[in-house]
């Protein structure tokens, strides 16, 4: 990291503007959620105001948000752990021994990406509904898992290539085979970018709300279920939808807060050279 | 000692699931106040019968694509639906839903306003019963009325309704003489829409099913509304829905307001709404017609062929549909917030009709709105703010974008009808109502 | 770094590997990951596929039977397909340009050292973990409504009058909330970039006179092009299935000023509940999938290849 040793008041100033501007509208969000109803839309907009806990009181009255959050939780730590297991061997495989089809077959993975979710929305409930799996976490640990696969593979696989491919000869012959290799040479090496790709697909899988509303009702439902009950209702609602929000939100924004240098260092997708 | 506490503990839980033999049901419904409510006093019913309800509570678009794949497939999620007047006849006749005409006596069909009970029916069974109904009506500020020197007449018109908008819109001081839906959707502003064309004589489809968008009543409707609300509504009014018009009459901002009946419930209340003792209110305006110049709708809940635990769910249904869920409500939660509109008993109540000053307004537009009868002309569909097919979701939503597109002034009027022609004539088409 | 003391060691550079794989059998490696990822896209496909020539309504289960290339004929029929088309585009190429330009302006400003920098820099990254339905009821409610909004009193308090977002600029409001939420993350990734960028460049510069825009253009940006390449792949990749903004705001109006392809097929999908016509749309965005994933091969991938 480079720590330029002179501050710039300047550019610092610029920066905190930037920064204050960007964090506004979830501070506007957090504020309102201690605002009346009323309060929340009252125009001009409430600066000072009597804050009120009613709002939150009211959700939690409502609805069992530990058994939302928790299902969130184990859906998108789930998804990602599964997603990184498998993706470890095919990024090593893929940066140590490229053939010619390695970055066609990386491309085509990433393609994937790019189809419309909701366009298969039938099939995949149907086969959800035959083998068992509608208002499951499997069922959405599979979805998240081959969601989140080729981005992990393809991040994985760019921090592999950095990684001088002497050791592994060295390992090679000092009588390792591939997997000792993987696992006591290379993923010491990668731990930085392992974990960053997987702070991206925790924080990917916990938003993702198109899967986690169609294929849960009640008993695997996550986070984003849980603000769809709360969202336009008849009558005023956006009080008590900052409150849900806030709540929603306040797990992944502490969990990315505290993890966010890990992201930085380990965002590099292979772009720093 | 601890332990055999333990375990005397452990076998009285068991014995007592095991002898109530307790079911437990999934209820899909929407997140609006008087559904809240059921689920709050829910448990009332859980301990009288020993059953455990699972709630999905999600918001009405939401709601709807989820138990609609739900119950097309059959994935057998739910027990109970939540779901309107448009949906149940048609899932009716296709035997989706179970038919709930088999409630005990005490349960009292015939309470249970006529017009509701044939909305919610198909072949002359009961596949839904109600749990509230709403029909659409005019709101205005009787104070902004006064000081203009107007009256708000019983049966106002349209071209009464502009000339008071006129004259009470005051836009430097964000005051708005009409607030209409704009934003798009079969269920948003082609709600109010279908309710205006009706009073100016229109119609979806003539006895053939021909598409009528490009008739005179038509164009007269959507120019008439465009042109109303560049004058006197709100800016931002093609992303205004049912909430947001709510949040902008209740804060004060506009004169007039034509929409759902159960709106009124929220204006009145003192908590929520800064013009509580300052509105009034009246039908819904009309114009060459009366006929279905206001809508029709019922929530209501339904159970789907594939439930597991039919017999329980209509048990919950009986409950929460009845006369003493009404009384219940009304004695624990205020009278004002009873669910609206479905039952003869409700609005016999002298409690009721005292503490809540619509009622009787609310009353008389459920049962003028006639689904049956919707237009002017006789038209081969039943119906006020749908079309009771099961095309009508997508060629409500496309027309609503035409006309959303028409009122930010992106087309005109008539170029917004030509194209919605053109393209609920490929629906109509593709369904093979035509040709 | 224990990386330097490996590389020390005597090994025979193997340059025969790049093609041949080195003798290593990494079939079973790479084949979990890509056959999961074959049956999870492959079997959808030939279902689209296979609905795309059924007349097939969920909600009308009386029509049925074999539609021949109807389904495909009404979407090409329907001007919203081609417009939707433009908007996709439309939309990431925009949100790009900002996100990326932005970016490099804001990673560039982190780069220097000012007080509470950490804590800037948390406040700043902070919209990228908010859920996309979240942001875009609080933007559309809370800051851009035209009568109670934040942006509204403000603008009026400055006396500029009121900006009807969504109806006026109905596009540029959406890209503008997806901006928010994308920002973040092309400044993460650039900010890496410019993190390694050493010491000695920037003080030789700063010897020769070069003032902060001049580094800025001579030194930091092209240094953080291959950054910029990264982001601009992921964030199309996302980008192209913009929907729930779109969903919450506009629902993708006015008429059909901000109905991209996704938001079209959802629109047949589960508000029409056509599978026939939808999955033909489908259909038309793997198309047009692939034809754009080959193009940002050509275009970015070689750059990442080296």
């Amino acid at each position: 990291m480079s720590m330029r040793s002179k501050t710039q008041p300047v550019a610092g100033s610029f920066a905190w503007l930037a920064a204050l501007l960007m964090f506004f509208p979830i501070f506007w969000m957090i504020l309102a959620s201690f605002k009346t109803e009323v309060g929340a839309i009252a125009t001009p907009p409430q600066l000072i105001f009597t804050p009120t806990l009613e709002n939150y009181r009211d959700i939690l009255g409502r609805a069992d948000y530990l058994s939302f959050a928790l299902n969130s939780v184990i859906v998108s730590f789930g998804a990602t752990a599964l997603a990184i297991l498998l993706a470890v061997p095919a990024a090593f495989g893929m940066a140590f021994y490229p053939t010619a089809r390695t970055r066609g077959t990386l491309l085509w993975m990433l393609s994937t990406k790019m189809l419309p979710p909701v366009g298969v929305l039938v099939p995949i409930y149907l086969f959800c509904r035959d083998v068992g799996l509608l208002d499951t976490r499997t069922a959405l640990v599979i979805m998240y898992t081959m969601m989140n696969l080729p981005i992990v593979v393809w991040m994985l696989f760019t921090f592999f290539k950095e990684m001088p491919k002497a050791i592994i000869e060295a390992s090679r012959i000092d009588g390792a085979n591939v997997w000792q290799t993987i696992v006591h040479v290379l993923l010491p090496l990668v731990l930085p970018g392992i974990a960053s790709t997987a702070l991206l697909n925790i924080i990917l899988s916990w938003n993702e709300a198109f899967w986690s509303l169609n294929l849960t009702a009640h008993d695997a439902a996550p986070l984003t279920a849980f603000i769809a009950s709360f969202s336009a209702p008849e009558g005023l609602f956006w009080a008590k939808l900052s409150a849900a929000s806030t709540m929603a939100i306040a797990p992944i924004l502490v969990f990315g807060w505290i993890s966010q240098r890990q992201l930085v260092r380990g965002l590099t997708f292979g772009a720093v050279k | 000692m601890r332990l055999t506490h333990l375990v005397s503990g452990v076998a009285l839980l068991a014995l007592s699931a095991g002898a109530a033999s307790a079911a437990t049901i999934t209820i899909a419904t929407v997140n609006n106040s008087d559904m809240i409510r059921m689920q709050k006093l829910s448990p009332q019913w859980e301990k009288k019968t020993g059953n455990k309800i699972n709630w999905v509570v999600l918001e009405e678009n939401v709601l709807r694509q989820r138990v609609t794949t739900d119950i097309a497939t059959r994935g057998g999620q739910f027990d109970i639906l939540t779901i309107g007047s448009y949906e149940t006849p048609i899932w009716g006749k296709q035997n989706w839903l179970l038919p709930l005409d088999d409630f005990p006596a005490s349960y009292d069909y015939n309470d249970i306003f006529k017009g509701v009970r044939d909305a919610l029916s198909a072949n002359g069974k009961m596949y839904a019963v109600p749990f509230y109904a709403e029909s659409s009506f005019t709101f205005y500020r009787k104070d902004l009325f006064e000081k203009a020197g107007l009256t708000m007449p019983a049966h106002p018109s349209y071209d009464q309704i502009a000339q008071f908008a006129d004259k009470l819109t005051d836009k430097a001081h964000e005051q708005y003489g009409i607030c209409l839906r704009g934003k798009a959707g079969w269920g948003e502003n082609m709600a109010f829409l279908d309710t205006m064309v009706n009073a100016f004589g229109g119609q979806w489809f003539d006895m053939k099913w021909q598409p009528q968008l490009t008739s005179e009543p038509w164009k007269k409707a959507l120019t008439f509304y465009v042109d109303l609300m560049h004058r006197d509504g709100p800016p931002g009014a093609t992303g205004n829905g049912f909430n947001e018009n709510l949040a902008l009459f209740t804060t004060g901002h506009c004169a007039m307001w034509i929409d759902a009946t159960v709106a009124a419930g929220m204006v009145y209340d003192k908590n929520s709404s800064q013009v509580a003792d300052k509105t009034g209110f009246t039908s819904a305006p009309m114009e060459v017609t009366d006929h279905g110049n206001g809508w029709f709708w019922s929530w209501a809940l339904g159970v789907p062929a594939s439930s597991k635990n039919a017999k329980v769910a209509k048990d919950f249904l009986a409950w929460a549909t009845s006369k003493d869920y009404v009384t219940m409500v009304g004695e624990t939660d205020g009278w004002t917030v009873v669910p609206p509109g479905t039952r003869e008993s409700t609005y016999a109540n002298p409690a009721y009709i005292k503490a809540a000053p619509f009622a009787e307004t609310v009353k008389a537009s459920i049962l003028s709105a006639d689904i049956t009868h919707p237009t002017k002309d006789p038209v081969p569909y039943v119906g006020i703010q749908y079309v009771a097919i099961p095309e009508f979701q997508a060629m409500g939503t496309q027309v609503g974008q035409l006309v959303s597109a028409a009122l930010a002034g992106q087309m005109t009027p008539d170029q917004a009808l030509k194209q919605a022609q053109a393209s609920v004539t490929s629906t109509m088409q593709q369904a093979g109502y035509l040709k | 770094m224990s990386t330097t003391a490996a590389t020390g060691l005597p090994t025979p550079r193997a340059h025969r590997r790049r093609t041949t794989g080195g003798g290593v059998n990494t079939l079973p490696l790479v084949a979990p990951s890509v056959g999961l990822l074959l049956v999870f896209s492959l079997v959808p496909l030939a279902a689209t596929l296979y609905f795309s020539v059924l007349r097939y309504n969920l909600l009308n289960p009386a029509v049925g039977g074999f539609a021949g290339w109807n389904n495909y004929k009404y979407l090409f029929r329907d001007p919203a397909l081609f417009y939707s088309l433009f908007v996709s585009v439309a939309l990431v190429v925009e949100v790009l340009i900002i996100t990326v330009g932005l970016g490099m302006i804001l990673a560039s400003l982190f780069e220097t050292n000012f007080p509470g920098r950490s804590i800037a820099r948390i406040l700043i990254v902070s919209p990228f973990f908010v859920m996309p339905t979240v942001s875009a009821l609080i933007w559309k409610n809370l800051l851009m409504h035209p009568v109670n909004g934040f942006i509204a009193w403000v603008t009026r308090g400055l006396g500029l009058g009121v900006i009807d977002f969504f109806t006026d600029w109905p596009l540029s409001s959406v890209v503008i909330i997806v901006a928010w939420q994308w920002l973040p993350f092309a400044f993460l990734i650039l900010l890496t970039a410019l993190q390694s960028l050493d010491e000695e460049t920037r003080e030789a510069a700063n010897i020769d006179g070069a003032g902060p825009i001049k580094v800025f253009f001579f030194i930091e940006l092209p240094h953080m092009g291959r950054a910029a390449s990264v982001v601009v792949l992921i964030e199309t990749i996302f980008l192209l299935g913009i929907f729930a903004e779109i969903y919450v705001t506009t629902s993708g109006g006015p008429g059909i000023a901000t109905t991209n392809l996704t938001f079209l097929i959802y629109e047949r999908a589960l508000l029409a509940f056509n599978v026939g016509g939808a999955s033909a749309a489908g259909v038309i965005a793997i198309i047009l999938a692939n034809i754009l994933a080959t193009f940002l091969v050509r275009a970015i991938g070689k750059r990442l290849d080296t």
